[in-house]
């Protein structure tokens, strides 16, 4: 069990160094999803009142859609110089290598979403009527739900043609469920007109559900041959 | 086996007919809707069979996870197809009779539309997944995405079902009331579009297991041919190595 977690924790390391040094990823996100916000203010130009009402599909579909920048780079480094061969043939588990991409993912997207969430908020002149603490477990429990099945379709995709096409079209069918609890939880909070307590609940239990069929899957995936 | 496909093939093509005849003619019509209703003897029949032909893809698909057999794994393939191809037909004529009856041709929070909307999503990208991945792993990653697809059902149906729903109740099982007469008529479909079914799956089966062959022996051919050229291949590399 310790070399599962110092493997996980290795590789996790390595990946953030990498991002940290190069910034690729963080950068393409954090541009494309400030002009999807832009894009939006302009194309709706709402009302406080409106806004409060459509600001959780938009904050949600923006972070979705820059996750895929994120996930779509995921396993490309590690087809360069052959490493995913490597570490197929090493003995290594395969789940602490899915383990340390999911959470350097998750990382990623989050740090996305702290520095986003502000510039959302002055847009859109957002304030929030319900509980507010709500929104951090509908953004962590969200942001897993996308990250740890964007993470494993990415592997997926990685065996197909066009694969940068391929990954969206495989995540956002599965992930309706949980882009639905998120953007309806979130609502719920801005607006305050309905408790959100149903989508943390629906949210955990894709999260719980998802966590285990990937661990379960991952390694049947990168060892198909 | 081939010899029955043809007699098979007939009485479905018979089946088919006579359930259209009762479809149109002599189920009664509704009180309340009139002969618009006649519609759910193709939607909910296609409803039924196409679910049924995702179920039997998911236990295909998690067969081939375990014990890898080629016959599981074509089974999932003309599965998905052919079921995507009744949801499409759910897709299509649930609108059709809305608009007259709901005034609307869709109701976007019910919970029924909503989840065959998401399946059928679902399975859509199942297929492009296995038109896009050309490699041995088609079937393993296909195999994959099916067992999440339908552990991914009931978390749509729970997302959804927060909201009121608008479809009528389901005819059985469901505490609604119908008309015995109609519900014969309704089983009788259902049973002409099983076997309408269960033909095209068999046809599709075969086909792709004839497609599968034909590929084995070319690849063992060209493999031979390429013994038996090498030498004569190599000459040119040596050559240009020196």
């Amino acid at each position: 069990m310790n070399l599962f977690w110092g493997l996980t924790l290795a590789t996790l390391v390595k990946d953030i160094r990498l991002e940290w040094r190069s910034k690729d990823a963080l950068n393409a996100m954090l541009f494309f999803s400030l002009l999807v916000v832009v894009i939006f203010a302009f194309s709706f130009d709402p009302l406080a009142e409106e806004s409060r009402h459509i600001a959780g599909g938009l904050i949600w579909v923006a972070f979705l859609f820059a996750a895929i920048v994120a996930l779509n780079q995921t396993w490309a480094r590690e087809m360069r110089n052959q490493v995913l061969d490597a570490y197929r043939v090493s003995p290594a588990p395969a789940n602490a290598l899915f383990l340390a991409k999911s959470i350097g993912n998750f990382i990623f997207v989050s740090v996305l979403e702290a520095l986003m969430t502000p510039l959302f908020v002055i847009f859109y002149n957002l304030h929030v009527l319900g509980p507010a603490w709500q929104l951090i477990p509908i953004a962590l429990l969200g942001t897993w739900a996308l990250v740890v099945n964007g993470t494993f379709f990415a592997a997926m995709s990685l065996r197909t043609r066009s694969r940068e096409i391929m990954l969206p079209l495989l995540l956002f069918p599965i992930s309706i469920p949980a882009v639905l609890g998120m953007v309806a939880g979130t609502t719920a909070v801005l607006t305050g007109d309905n408790p959100a307590h149903f989508y943390i609940v629906l949210l955990l239990t894709y999260d719980v559900v998802f966590t285990t069929a990937s661990l379960a899957l991952f390694e049947t995936i990168l060892h198909a041959e | 086996m081939k010899r029955l496909f043809p007699i098979l093939s007939v009485l479905t093509a018979l089946l088919l007919g006579y359930a259209l005849y009762l479809a149109l003619v002599v189920a009664p019509t509704d009180a309340l809707q009139g002969d618009v209703y006649r519609i759910i003897y193709y939607h909910v029949p296609s409803a039924w069979t196409g679910m049924l032909l995702f179920l039997i893809n998911f236990v295909a698909s998690v067969i081939y996870l375990i014990r890898r057999s080629q016959k599981a794994d074509i089974l999932a393939l003309v599965c998905a197809e052919v079921g995507v191809v009744f949801c499409t037909v759910v897709l299509v004529t649930g609108p059709l009779w809305a608009r007259p009856v709901w005034g609307i041709w869709w109701a976007p929070g019910d919970i029924r539309l909503t989840s065959t909307l998401v399946l059928w999503l679902i399975y859509v990208s199942y297929l492009v997944l296995r038109r896009f991945s050309n490699s041995a792993q088609t079937q393993m990653l296909a195999a994959a995405l099916a067992v999440f697809g339908a552990l991914d059902v009931p978390l749509v149906y729970f997302s959804i079902w927060f909201f009121r729903t608008q479809h009528p109740q389901p005819v059985i099982g469901g505490g609604g009331s119908m008309d015995p007469r109609m519900l014969h008529v309704l089983l009788i479909s259902w049973m002409a579009f099983l076997c309408f079914g269960f033909l095209v799956c068999w046809s599709r089966f075969r086909l792709e297991l004839l497609r599968r062959e034909v590929e084995e022996a070319h690849a063992l051919e060209s493999l031979a041919g390429a013994e038996e050229i090498s030498p004569k291949a190599s000459v040119p590399l040596s050559r240009s190595t020196k």
